[in-house]
């Protein structure tokens, strides 16, 4: 359970760190905390794994990686383990998710694949296609971004 | 982007210094002085390549449910479709892709209730009933890192 402090220092630190020589001291004068404490309270966060990462979140096309595909696949239910196993083994595969299908929909396995080209992006999932011996698979570009934002979460309406 | 800025965006996606004094922890391992580790990331900022430093979340952890949806909207109805959906804060993600279903956003709300509610209002609102929800059965790499180099 997170207590109220707990969701306090989520509000904060979902937000930006400011960049002075010490960062925490400052976050912790406003939430009313020590520098110590919250610093305590951010590793226990990523031990725990609410926190899934803690640092820096870039601009994935301005630092390069302008291929970005949704590749989603049809694997056989008995093979999705030692497939996904191998797909996640891809550097340039950043996420990995086993999903439902419906009538119309058949893939549940999805990928997020980066890359700096299209090329490069289709060499990589051609690679990944034969390493894991499946062909139905299909490449969703993203023709327009309509939104993206991080989510705030205990903002109260 | 020079070596230095490079190296110090890859040390600060993963490994940012839960300590006292972080720029300072990251400037000796780049060998530079504190205040130019802090110089050169409010330059990665005004130039757009870091959006910010801090936490991601598990929304799963945190209590809340996520799910991603993918809806099939006639080309004429898409401003109007978008901005109905984008209105809901949960929604973070919001993408046109190359398919008959060719609208893909995600939805994190305190509860399923909410997302079931935001779903139905959708299909309402819209008249499309082609609408499909696709959450996470299980989750095998979640992880953006960039490697960037030279």
């Amino acid at each position: 359970m997170l207590s109220c402090l707990d969701k306090k220092i989520i509000r904060r630190i979902q937000e930006d760190l400011p960049l002075v020589p010490k960062p925490y001291k400052e976050i912790s004068q406003e939430l009313g905390i020590t520098e110590k404490e919250l610093i305590n309270k951010i590793e226990r966060f990523c031990n725990r794994g609410i926190i899934r990462r803690f640092g820096s979140i870039l601009n994935h096309r301005n630092v390069g990686f302008m291929a970005n595909a949704m590749v989603v696949w049809k694997v056989q239910e008995e093979r999705i383990k030692d497939v996904s196993k191998i797909m996640i083994s891809f550097s340039q595969v950043s996420h990995c998710y086993q999903r439902p299908t419906f009538p119309g929909w058949p893939y549940n396995i999805f990928t997020m694949v980066h890359a700096q080209t299209k090329l490069e992006c289709e060499n990589v999932v051609k690679q990944i296609s034969s390493a894991v011996n499946i062909y139905d698979y299909n490449m969703l570009y993203s023709t327009a971004e309509l939104k993206k934002v991080s989510m705030k979460y205990f903002i109260e309406e | 982007m020079n070596k230095t800025n490079k190296d110090l965006l890859n040390l600060i996606q993963s490994n940012f210094p839960l300590e006292s004094r972080p720029f300072l922890k990251l400037s000796k391992e780049l060998n530079i002085s504190e205040v130019e580790v802090i110089d050169i990331i409010k330059g990665l900022k005004n130039s757009g390549y870091i959006k910010r430093i801090g936490g991601i979340f598990d929304s799963r952890k945190l209590g809340y449910c996520s799910t991603l949806c993918a809806i099939k909207v006639p080309l004429d109805k898409i401003t109007e479709v978008a901005t109905l959906i984008n209105s809901n804060k949960g929604v973070t993600h919001n993408y046109i892709r190359d398919h008959s279903y060719n609208m893909w956003f995600t939805v994190i709300a305190p509860s399923i209730e909410e997302v079931k509610d935001f779903l139905d209002n959708i299909k309402i609102k819209t008249h499309i009933k082609d609408i499909i929800e696709l959450p996470a059965v299980k989750l095998f790499k979640i992880s953006v890192i960039f490697d960037i180099k030279e």
